[in-house]
């Protein structure tokens, strides 16, 4: 019983990670790629010059070191919960980016979007209510 | 056309990755001990897995689209889209790593699409 509890514990402390580090990396990559401006690639040159141009924007390795913590967390979880657990308890990371979008971003939420967020959350919330793992250990 | 191509690529390329890096970490085993030392020799199992590097490159393959869509749209409008593959990863799940869905989990997924499906309908 005890070790139940260490596993859920775990397992929620790795899903905490994730949905913030989740979110907070792809904000950051939109703040980039955002940025940039318009980007047109239309030879092999062109590629190579808006590769160098992503990739010398600060903010986007800060997004990619964000989304690192998230895939970390996310790997050490999988290594003892269902994948078809974990993706959708970690959804509740949908809600997190819209907030940071609308608060950090500045971008527009519909009230329908956010309708639709409430109802992802309540998603998770039952499906949070299920064990980590179903299959037993061999 | 060149968005859907794009998202197309997030969700599928996506979800093939995840499910190739779960079935690597299914492999690798549980974690257990979480010293930087173990975390280290963790790794290093972790990546004589080829389902690994199968699942990797796939991501990598729905990074650099989801960079590209992220140019010129909203982050709050692309990340709740890609939750496309929830219904990809589900029957994923069940066919490709034998894990067994309740129909509690079930009910929670399918309200999960309904509101992503508001959150895309919600677009303007």
């Amino acid at each position: 019983m005890n070790s139940h509890k260490r596993l859920h514990l775990k397992t929620y402390l790795m899903i905490t990670i994730m949905v913030l580090a989740g979110p907070m990396g792809n904000v950051l990559l939109g703040k980039a790629m955002k940025s940039l401006g318009k980007l047109t690639i239309s030879s092999p040159a062109d590629l190579l010059h808006v590769a160098v141009r992503v990739f010398t924007t600060g903010t986007l390795w800060l997004g990619i070191a964000s989304l690192i913590t998230f895939f970390v967390a996310y790997m050490l979880v999988l290594s003892w919960a269902d994948y078809s657990y974990v993706q959708p308890a970690s959804s509740i990371a949908y809600a997190v980016v819209a907030l940071l979008g609308a608060t950090v971003l500045g971008e527009f939420v519909s009230p329908t979007r956010w309708a639709g967020i409430a109802i992802i959350c309540l998603g998770v919330f039952i499906v949070g209510q299920t064990g980590p793992r179903t299959m037993e250990k061999a | 056309m060149f968005e859907t191509i794009c998202f197309s690529l997030i969700v599928i390329a996506g979800t093939v990755g995840e499910l190739c890096v779960s079935r690597a970490m299914k492999e690798v085993g549980e974690v257990h001990d979480f010293r930087p030392a173990a975390l280290v020799r963790f790794l290093l199992r972790a990546i004589r897995v080829k389902w690994m590097w199968i699942g990797v490159a796939m991501m990598a393959i729905a990074f650099f689209s989801l960079l590209a869509v992220l140019t010129f749209e909203n982050v709050s409008f692309v990340v709740p889209v890609t939750a496309l593959s929830y219904v990809a990863g589900a029957f994923g799940g069940i066919f490709f790593l034998k894990e067994h869905v309740s129909p509690r989990r079930w009910v929670g997924v399918a309200l999960v699409c309904i509101g992503v499906t508001l959150v895309v309908i919600g677009r303007r």
